[in-house]
């Protein structure tokens, strides 16, 4: 009976409004904070930053860009890797180009680049629906790749498109080494998380999901359709290419285009599949889920089937049990983990009773 | 042309007419759905659209707040002329509706729904919203509050955070109609707002919508099947039967012209 | 001009190669209303299967028959395994499962026969000759005639069988088609069949053209601004679609690409679909349904 609502009472609407309403969930968060920001810091080694924790965080950020797009405003993309690219690749020039300018305030307007580019393919939206709507974000895809790697100014010039961190130095703290760039990496996904729970639960947030479940409907109650959906690109975009930035520059250090390919693409819609659509806890299961499942099963046929299956082999295998679990949470849990993890939170709340 | 003898007999209540239709004409690829309508709705009555399946009822009310637009003719609402009218703008100047086939966002609790219900009294923009700074508190205990008087006097409370898709139908037709009303609109819409429901449902519904016409004043145009409950909810009924209007007047006028009972009774054809 | 002729008569030639993988998605697409990512992972899996059985040693004939034989033994696995559960979901839902399997067919086909390049040789020569002034390869002649067959051959086996008018009752309204007492998991399965032998038969053909590779699934990526030109329920948009792509961006390689550094083929046929969308949302020859609310 600790999770419990009785006696929780909404007195006011604003707390309705708040974004976590049950006390238990309230303190449940903060102890999570705390715990990421205090103790994980002193608890971890460079590996499990580096290698897990890092790249978890850029992808559920990365995800919960999608996850707005898609699962609340019902927009289809397989562009998301490009405006990634955008906000990795403005953010390094800002940086490059105006002495001065704080890293905070460079990755703030890569992001504000990148919602300029989704706005820009996310135009079609208006006229074009559903599959064909793929097209527009593909070609964003195909065209960023392609431009990045082309012209070589956006990379100073180096070969290949390569683009490598800046110092990472926040009000003369630098936060190069591991620990600083997971603290860094948390700190940005926890504010724009926040920020992002806040939008969905408003009237944009509600637009969206109008927008989604039936335009015409939406249209007629007086939604403006262009305005919303292009928010949603913009917004979308705005949160990707901040992941973006933060998956070169916290995570990898270094990046060429081609690290923003089709395949990001999908890897960040695969974790919204998984995570839940429509879910903000969504992103953080599923990204989990993506960094965390390679590791586990290479980690199992270490030891049980060494020898026995190659690198190669291990790959295929990985690739298959990927796309059966798609195939299987479309199927049986087309919400996602968020929607377990939802079944169990009710199931704790009338515990020991069964309903 | 041979219609519009009858085009003032609406203007019964003695103001001048909240909407007008004068010869609307819409196709669809050359099959004619609606052709060469018109009439008036006078404001605060409640105005009947009945007609066999297939008459043009629904796409009547499409053309009205701009689902679809007419190949010919023009409407007036509320002293403005247009030749289409179009959807954002039909909610802006205060056209609400119901859909035949629910048009609810599924995955949305009621709340929600109404709620979006009221996107138009909306001040604040997204950003104050996101950082629930300057207008966006105050707004959003007003527009709740609103939101709560709408599921109230319906009597949806008991389900306001249910997820509207796993609602009975009945109830799922009150929340669109909650959902219409949120936006404290001039015209109400309703099409066959009591399809479905049975006698107890109906009679429901039918004084939900009495109640929403005197105590708001709110002008209302439904399509209904049930000349039961036309003959007592209406003021004033509309007939059409293949695109073509072939009656129009008060309940007992209609109930008496040759040409209605025809058509309902098929002797015509 | 000479040269703009022969530009425009390979790019048409190489368009057709396109048209082969998109009327795979047509045919799935008609009969299930699924968007089907995965068809490029099916010519894959067909050519991979292909050209590892002639390796060792396996007859040509009896290779292809052994293959397609894998081809609709994959269709019923996925009719049974994916669409039958799915079956009423948003079509983005289908969708999403078909990228699912595409990872599933493409990690299978490379654990199966490895994923190193195989050549592969038809015995069609792949050298230009010339025609009417024009150098044109022979390669590319026999793939168009090749198209010209199968398509042919398709639109007799839809328009004069009996599973034909079947497909074309479910294409129109599964309902009504499901209430006359055709049986759509049948339909599903043939089509997917039929989409499976379409898929060998371009898998054959590009992986002649390129090698049998891994990259042989991403042509799915080529096939689908052919699709938003033609539209996605037509066989002949399809053709019609193919071929304006790949003259297009023939002809945008060789005349803009230059202005603007090369390589666009990979984005150019987006941008051309996208600009063809903003005047006709539905392709050339899909229809525009009329929402009914």
């Amino acid at each position: 009976m600790i999770y419990t609502e009785a006696g929780q009472f909404s007195i006011r609407y604003s707390h309705d409004r708040r974004i976590f309403r049950l006390r238990q969930d309230r303190i449940g968060i903060t102890a999570l904070l705390l715990f990421a920001f205090a103790a994980v810091p002193l608890l971890g080694n460079d590996y499990w930053f580096s290698a897990i924790l890092i790249p978890l965080l850029v992808l559920s950020l990365a995800g919960l860009g999608l996850n707005l797009l898609t699962g609340y405003a019902g927009q289809l993309s397989l562009g998301s890797a490009a405006f990634m690219a955008v906000g990795a690749f403005a953010t390094y020039n800002f940086q490059l180009r105006v002495p001065g300018l704080p890293l905070l305030a460079s990755m703030a307007l890569g992001g504000v680049m990148a919602a300029g580019v989704a706005l820009l393919f996310g135009l079609p939206s208006l006229r074009i629906k559903g599959f064909y709507l793929l097209v527009s974000t593909l070609a964003a895809q195909f065209f960023v790749e392609w431009f990045f790697t082309k012209f070589g100014w956006f990379s100073n010039n180096s070969a290949s498109g390569v683009i490598s961190a800046p110092p990472l130095l926040i009000l003369g703290h630098d936060f190069s080494n591991p620990v600083g760039r997971y603290l860094l990496t948390l700190a940005v996904v926890v504010v724009v998380t926040a920020l992002a729970r806040n939008l969905v639960k408003s009237e944009l947030g509600r637009n969206w999901m109008a927008v989604r479940d039936m335009d015409t409907a939406a249209a007629v109650i007086g939604i403006p359709l262009l305005r919303t959906k292009l928010l949603a690109f913009a917004i979308s975009g705005f949160i990707l290419g901040v992941a973006g930035a933060l998956w070169a520059f916290t995570y990898l250090g270094t990046v060429e285009p081609h690290g923003f390919d089709l395949a990001r693409s999908f890897q960040i819609l695969f974790i919204i599949i998984i995570g839940g659509m429509g879910s903000i806890l969504g992103n953080f299961l599923g990204a989990a889920f993506i960094v965390l499942f390679p590791v586990l099963l290479s980690q199992l046929s270490g030891s049980l089937l060494s020898g026995v299956i190659d690198a190669g082999q291990l790959e295929n295998l990985q690739k298959i049990i990927f796309g059966v679990l798609i195939i299987a949470f479309l199927i049986k849990e087309p919400d996602g983990l968020a929607r377990l993890w939802q079944i169990a939170r009710e199931r704790a709340r009338v515990w020991p009773l069964r309903y | 042309m041979s219609a519009s003898p009858h085009i003032s007999n609406s203007n019964s209540k003695g103001s001048a007419p909240l909407l007008r239709l004068e010869h609307i004409s819409l196709s669809f690829k050359g099959v004619k759905a609606v052709t060469d309508i018109s009439f008036d709705v006078a404001e605060g009555a409640i105005t009947a659209l009945i007609g066999p399946n297939g008459a043009g009822k629904s796409s009547l009310l499409n053309v009205i707040n701009g689902v679809y637009q007419a190949q010919h003719g023009s409407i007036t609402f509320d002293g403005e002329v247009r030749r289409h009218m179009h959807p954002h703008h039909a909610a802006v100047r205060g056209i609400a509706r119901t859909f035949q086939n629910i048009a609810l966002f599924k995955g949305m609790s009621v709340l929600d729904n109404v709620l979006t219900g009221r996107n138009l009294k909306r001040r604040s923009s997204w950003l104050e919203q996101a950082l629930r700074i300057g207008r966006a508190p105050g707004e959003d205990d007003a527009q709740r509050r609103h939101a709560e008087k709408v599921i109230e006097f319906l009597h949806i409370q008991p389900w306001r955070n249910s997820v509207v898709g796993k609602l009975p139908y009945g109830l799922q037709k009150r929340v669109e109609l909650a959902r219409a009303l949120a936006a404290e609109p001039r015209l109400l819409l309703l099409d066959e707002p009591m399809a479905g429901m049975n006698a107890e449902e109906k009679q429901e519904m039918s004084s939900f919508i009495a109640d929403v016409n005197r105590e708001f004043g709110t002008t209302v145009v439904l399509i209904e099947h049930d000349i039961g409950v036309v003959m007592q909810l209406a003021d004033h009924v509309i007939v059409l039967d293949y695109g073509k209007k072939i009656g129009d007047g008060t309940p007992d006028d209609v109930r008496n012209n040759p040409d209605v009972i025809a058509a309902y009774l098929g002797t015509r054809h | 001009m000479g040269f703009f002729l022969e530009v425009l008569a390979g790019g048409l030639l190489a368009g057709v190669m396109y048209s082969l993988v998109a009327i795979g998605f047509v045919l799935i697409y008609k009969a299930s209303g699924v968007f089907n990512f995965a068809q490029g992972a099916m010519v894959l899996f067909a050519a991979l299967t292909f050209v590892s059985l002639l390796e060792r040693g396996v007859p040509f004939w009896l290779s292809f028959v052994i293959t397609l034989l894998a081809m609709v033994a994959l269709a019923l696995l996925i009719e049974r395994a994916v669409l039958r559960p799915l079956v009423n979901r948003p079509p983005i839902t289908l969708f999403m499962a078909t990228l699912g399997l595409s990872y599933v067919i493409e990690g299978a086909a490379q654990a199966l026969w490895g994923a190193q390049v195989h050549g592969l040789d038809l015995g069609i020569k792949d050298e230009p000759f010339e025609f009417a002034g024009l150098l044109l390869s022979q390669f590319d002649l026999f793939a168009a005639a090749t198209a010209a067959v199968l398509v042919t051959t398709l639109s007799l086996l839809f328009s004069k069988t009996r599973i034909g008018l079947s497909l074309r009752a479910v294409a129109d309204d599964p309902l009504a088609a499901l209430a006359i007492g055709i049986r759509l998991q049948r339909i599903w399965a043939v089509v997917w069949a039929v989409a499976g032998f379409v898929g060998l038969v371009a898998g054959l053909l590009w992986g002649a053209r390129l090698g049998v590779q891994f990259s042989l699934s991403l042509i799915v990526l080529k096939a689908l601004p052919v699709l938003i030109i033609g539209g996605f329920t037509s066989i002949g948009g399809a053709i019609v679609g193919g071929l304006i792509i790949g003259a297009s961006e023939k002809l945008a390689e060789v005349y803009i690409g230059p202005l603007i550094g090369g390589g666009i083929e990979n984005w150019f046929p987006y941008v051309l679909a996208l600009l063809f969308l903003l005047v006709r949302p539905a392709g050339l020859f899909g229809e525009r349904a009329i929402e009914r609310v």
